[in-house]
């Protein structure tokens, strides 16, 4: 039962890029919009996001890589690991859950050097990916937000999102682990 | 980090040269096994070879450079990702959104009147951030939060429909995934997307259930003057 639902989930899941790509044109057609024209208006972001991170990429990268290589890394993961595996938390995604309420690029560094480290198609860059896109940098975001408007008590705001992100990263753990095994 | 990672490689460099040599010195000094001694020179020679200090050298450097290559190598996908997002943003597919999410938000903002222009950013917003557009979804937040403040008797302190709205964005609920992870996770960004709507939603049904619990503690209460005034 559980797994013929991970298989059906497995297949399905394959469509939703393709589904994407040719399906968000389409309505674009049908409500008579220019889809080539704004397609091309929006690809140039995509352009100018890409160089815009490379200076983020390399501090946290380079950080990372050197943490690693002096096995400062190693010494961390180990202090933590017994913690860690008791409750099923993978200790090479530790430090993106901690970075990630704190920034949105440095979060990203760590993803990459997981992506760099153990694949795409790795249990850690998946379960690292879904921590990264299902929460958000929570406290750029109060900063943000309340700072706009000049709001000083931000009262139980900080704690029921950094609850918030506990939860995310806590899910996007099990269920990796559940879907991806 | 840098600076960690180095004391901690100095510190190993150090550690094992100290244990190489005092391996080497009690062997010399016995001096009896000619064996021993090779091993001992080996391992002194081993641990130069694998010297710490020279990895996390060699680390900066080739990381550095990966960093430049990978944010080019995503270049492409990004730009795909980013035109078609674009196309469903000028489509209106946030307003086809926003139709569903109205109903929830009005139940999400009790202390904010339904006719109120606040609520329109708000569902603007949170539609906005479902589509994974998140450069369309800052400055509707950032409108919403001006129209939070307008009903805010006292400026400085945030009411509970402000944290409330804080709340689901840092949570941020999303059927899209953002364009960079997309870019970074290539083929593999297809299994991703379920597990990131589940995750998604978990997390911010519970800061939800949060807000709404905290808001009502004596710590974070709204004091009983304001109360009366607002």
């Amino acid at each position: 039962m559980v797994e013929s639902v991970v298989d059906v989930f497995n297949t399905s899941s394959k469509y939703i890029i393709p589904l994407l790509l040719a399906g968000i044109p389409c309505y674009g057609l049908f409500k008579k919009v220019k889809v080539y024209e704004v397609f091309v208006e929006g690809a140039k972001e995509g352009f100018d996001i890409a160089i815009r991170i490379i200076p983020y990429l390399v501090a946290i990268l380079v950080a990372i890589g050197m943490f690693r290589a002096s096995g400062a890394l190693d010494l961390f993961i180990g202090a933590l690991s017994p913690v860690l595996n008791l409750i099923g938390f993978p200790s090479e995604n530790l430090l993106l859950a901690i970075m990630r309420p704190l920034s949105g690029s440095g979060s990203f560094g760590l993803l990459s050097d997981l992506v760099e480290q153990y694949g795409t198609d790795s249990l850690f860059a998946k379960i690292g990916a879904t921590m990264f896109g299902s929460t958000e940098t929570t406290f750029y975001i109060l900063a943000v937000y309340f700072g706009s408007v000049g709001i000083k008590k931000v009262r139980h705001s900080v704690v029921a999102g950094l609850i918030a992100d506990t939860v995310g990263v806590f899910s996007a753990v099990y269920i990796c682990r559940f879907l991806f095994g | 980090m840098i600076v960690i990672s180095v004391v901690v490689a100095i510190g190993t460099d150090i550690a094992t040269y100290i244990a190489t040599r005092t391996a080497a010195d009690i062997d010399t000094s016995t001096a009896a096994d000619e064996m021993m001694k090779i091993d001992a020179d080996a391992v002194t020679e081993a641990a130069t070879e694998m010297m710490k200090i020279d990895a996390v050298t060699e680390a900066a450097i080739q990381y550095a450079e990966i960093a430049v290559e990978l944010a080019i190598g995503l270049i492409g996908i990004m730009a795909l990702w980013l035109g078609i997002m674009k196309i469903a943003d000028e489509s209106g597919l946030v307003d086809v959104i926003a139709k569903v999410v109205r109903p929830i938000t009005l139940k999400l903002f009790p202390d904010v009147p339904p006719d109120h222009p606040a609520i329109g950013s708000i569902v603007l917003n949170m539609a906005a951030n479902v589509l994974g557009l998140g450069n369309a979804a800052t400055p509707l937040g950032l409108k919403a939060m001006q129209e939070l403040q307008e009903l805010n008797p006292d400026k400085d302190t945030a009411t509970n429909a402000m944290c409330t709205f804080l709340v689901i964005n840092t949570s941020s609920v999303q059927l899209i995934l953002p364009a960079t992870v997309i870019a970074l996770m290539g083929a593999s960004a297809s299994q991703i997307f379920l597990p990131t709507i589940l995750a998604t939603s978990m997390s911010t049904i519970a800061g939800v259930i949060a807000v709404k619990t905290l808001q009502n503690w004596k710590k974070f209460e709204l004091k009983q003057e304001e109360k009366i005034d607002g």
